[in-house]
């Protein structure tokens, strides 16, 4: 198991270099320091000087990835990509455009950012499952078909639209929460439900649809049909025998978001006003803030390599055919 | 020359798309084993009538990309020597710019109400007797014809769509006397026979949906056009523009979105997924190693991240687009190609596991024997047994990339502002609810036409996929 752990770490190192590497080329090679002075200043009426300034400011003066100027280790360490870039791996995230620091809004905003995507991820799977688990039971009924048929009505309309309808309707109409808006403490609850309860409801359509068809498998195999032949009820059959091995594949697509739940989700966290990590991102990516959505690539990534390794453990809990060798 | 035809990328790959698309249809066609699958789509009653739905948004799609520019008005051929020159405005039209010519001219001050005479604003009005007032003014196009607006609108606006849904029942029912006869013809049967199985549903293929489906999308077609060249039928946007207009022409960069990004990823897709499965060893170990990298960075963030570099690179390389069309296009041709990238993973890890499966099959290690390479053996033997994975994701993916679109242009990294899609009009019009009164019909109209796109492409990929799907149709012989 830990040899196992290691090795699973280990992997990950190469996939991180990777993203640093792809962020570098991305950020700093294709889209020169000086463009993005040039971009931030005004395209037009900019003076070398100003350039300069912007980019002695931030640290981007230095050069790409060999500082002949400097000695010893300093040829290395004095860069764009060792300071900005290597960084990363020590979860420096440097500073924003606007001089704050990235690390310390990051471990600030995560706080909201949790609020909303931890009670949008119980309460949402907890209901898709028991939908899915329903249609299941009664499959092959009317209520099926129109479950499904409603299920695709629901996937198929636009997040935005389930963000704008709840704040006009529960929102505006009906006036029992605040449109937007965020509060510290317990106060913040009342800001909270209406982006949880759109969270939950924009999901409902793909995920039940979704397990839906794993327990409808599930339900066809030979082991189902044995329990039902050795006279189990059909409920105990779903409950007992069907819902656990179901959760097989419905952990792959589960247990990877669980980290990178820190993130938040970005359009509602921007349509309802709440300082997490997704309105960061947005913000940094409105105002073309190159370092905060560097620092938010690098650890969206790290976030999802923990999510594939907590995949892989979770099967040893869930199914023991499953031996982590 | 009347008119300067204009290519731009997204034109020229869509009509590429067409193309690749009528091949493999004539291809298909001459082989019992792949007819077989197209077959059970072309039964299914749900999978008929949603592609109808599409083929309707395809066409005007497809007649949205026919783009040109028009001579300058009022400025016929010069002929200055033996060179004839003439100018052409630079605005970019396109066919459908053109059938709808009175839509995208009528444009009001500001906003309007559907089938409003008047607008949304109060405004200074001068009175002919020179005195003024606060009121709400007469809208230029809007109902302009009636005389009392508020006595005439009513009886107007019934009396109109009475005439547009009885030109639409006529040529409703000229589609369906049209139909008939063919099926006659075909079958030799009395057409009465022939009417009586469609009226209760028992052709193979099924036309009582079809024609319901495609009946009721005329009648709304006809509506549109009788009530549009009166009044503005969904209202008018912040400057005025019919939202109708804003509607039709956003389909297109729907259509563009949802397709052009799997047919450029497609290429890679396939290529690096069979040959990981086939070679295993260091090649998979590579390849694995690059769509592992690629799908743990969050898509949204590398979409941003690589639409705010391009952004950079338009904003100091002016020269390089010359007019707004072009470097409109070039965005979303760019956006295509970054959704393209985040996407293809999932396909080619599809691809590389069925490979896997694939390659110690017998008739591959028949091939093998034989002495054929492992070009023929990934072209002629795996490719065509993977090709149903590929065809279930394409259909899959349209709709959630349709539905991304708009996300990416609210978040701002998604089309050019100047590009008219669903999502630039859901993200200006976001703002107007909390108007009061609330302007809700731009929103209303965008969601509409999205959700009947998506839904249609959905109910569609679904039959596609049991169709396609070999161990559904195992499971279910019957369906």
């Amino acid at each position: 198991m830990t040899a196992y752990l290691i090795r699973r770490v280990l992997y990950a190192i190469p996939i991180l270099i990777g993203v640093n590497l792809l962020t570098f080329v991305l950020f700093f090679v294709v889209n020169s320091p000086d463009n993005m002075a040039r971009v931030h200043l005004g395209v037009k009426h900019v003076t070398p000087e100003a350039m300069a300034k912007w980019k002695r400011e931030r640290g981007y003066d230095k050069p790409l990835v060999w500082n002949a100027a400097a000695e010893g280790v300093g040829t290395l360490s004095q860069t764009i990509f060792f300071e900005k870039s290597l960084s990363l791996f020590a979860f420096d995230f440097g500073r924003a455009d606007d001089g704050r620091d990235i690390g310390s809004d990051i471990r600030e905003r995560m706080w909201p950012s949790l609020a909303i995507a931890v009670p949008v991820f119980l309460i949402g799977i907890l209901i898709e499952i028991t939908f899915a688990m329903v249609l299941a039971f009664l499959r092959g009924t009317y209520v099926d078909l129109w479950g499904v048929v409603l299920c695709v009505i629901l996937l198929s309309i636009s997040s935005l639209f389930y963000i704008i309808g709840g704040q006009y309707l529960i929102g505006k109409l009906l006036n029992l929460t605040p449109i937007s808006g965020y509060d510290t403490g317990l106060a913040a609850a009342k800001f909270i439900i209406l982006p949880v309860v759109v969270g939950v409801v924009s999901g409902i359509g793909a995920s039940t649809r979704l397990y839906r068809t794993i327990f409808l498998e599930e339900i066809n195999k030979d082991y189902i049909r044995t329990a039902r032949a050795k006279g189990l009820s059909e409920v105990r059959v779903l409950f007992h025998h069907a819902l656990k091995n179901a959760m097989i594949p419905i952990l792959t697509g589960v247990v990877v978001i669980i980290p990178a739940l820190f993130l938040g989700s970005l359009i509602l966290e921007s349509f309802f006003g709440i300082p997490g990590l997704g309105s960061y991102t947005i913000d940094g990516i409105r105002s073309q803030d190159f370092a905060i959505v560097r620092a938010m690539v690098f650890l969206g990534s790290a976030l999802y390599i923990v999510g594939l390794m907590l995949t892989d453990l979770s099967y040893t809990v869930v199914d023991p055919r499953v031996r982590l060798s | 020359m009347p008119f300067k035809p204009v290519l731009l990328w997204t034109d020229a790959l869509l009509y590429l798309l067409i193309a690749v698309a009528a091949v493999t249809a004539l291809y298909a066609s001459r082989r019992e084993h792949l007819r077989a699958p197209w077959r059970h789509i072309l039964r299914h009653r749900l999978g008929m009538g949603a592609f109808v739905v599409l083929a309707v948004y395809i066409a005007v799609g497809l007649v949205d990309s026919v783009h040109f520019r028009l001579p300058l008005a009022g400025q016929r051929a010069k002929t200055d020597g033996a060179q004839t020159q003439t100018e052409y405005s630079s605005e970019v039209l396109s066919l459908l710019d053109l059938l709808v010519l009175p839509l995208k001219e009528r444009v009001e001050k500001t906003y309007s109400a559907p089938f409003a005479t008047h607008l949304y604003a109060k405004e200074t009005i001068e009175r002919p007797d020179g005195a003024q007032l606060r009121d709400f003014p007469r809208l230029r196009y809007g109902g302009a014809h009636l005389a009392d607006p508020e006595r005439d609108r009513a009886w107007d606006l019934a009396s109109t769509a009475a005439r547009a849904l009885a030109q639409g029942t006529l040529a409703w029912g000229a589609l369906i006397v049209l139909i008939v006869a063919w099926q006659t013809r075909r079958t030799g049967d009395p057409w009465a026979r022939v009417w009586g199985r469609l009226l209760r549903g028992r052709t193979d293929i099924p036309w009582r949906v079809i024609l319901l489906t495609s009946g009721a999308l005329m009648l709304f077609g006809f509506l549109g056009a009788g009530l549009g060249m009166k009044y503005h039928v969904f209202g008018t946007d912040k400057v005025g523009s019919d939202v109708l207009y804003l509607s039709l022409k956003s389909i297109r960069t729907g259509l563009v979105i949802g397709t052009l990004t799997t047919l450029i990823m497609l290429p890679f897709a396939i290529l690096l997924g069979i040959m990981a499965g086939y070679f295993k060893g260091w090649v998979d170990d590579v390849i694995q190693y690059v769509y592992t990298t690629l799908s743990s960075i969050p898509a949204v963030l590398l979409i941003a991240a690589a639409i705010l570099t391009l952004q950079a690179y338009m904003a100091l390389h002016p020269e390089r687009f010359d007019t707004t069309a072009v470097r409109a296009d070039a965005r979303l041709l760019f956006l295509c190609i970054i959704l393209g990238i985040t996407s293809w993973t999932s396909l080619c890890r599809l691809l590389r596991g069925e490979t896997l499966k694939l390659r110690d099959v017998e008739y591959i290690q028949a091939a093998t024997v034989l002495g054929a390479g492992p070009t023929t053996i990934m072209i002629r033997h795996i490719l065509p047994n993977v090709m149903h994975i590929v065809l279930i994701t394409v259909a899959l993916d349209f709709s959630g990339l349709v539905l991304a679109e708009a996300v990416l242009s609210y978040v701002g990294v998604g089309v050019d502002p100047s590009t008219i899609s669903w999502g630039t009009m859901i993200n200006s019009a976001r703002l107007e609810m909390a108007r009061e009164p609330m302007v809700w019909w731009s929103l209303a109209s965008a969601f509409t036409f999205m959700f009947t796109l998506v839904l249609a492409a959905n109910l569609f990929s679904d039959v596609v996929r049991d169709a396609f799907d070999p161990r559904l149709a195992r499971e279910q012989p019957k369906a």
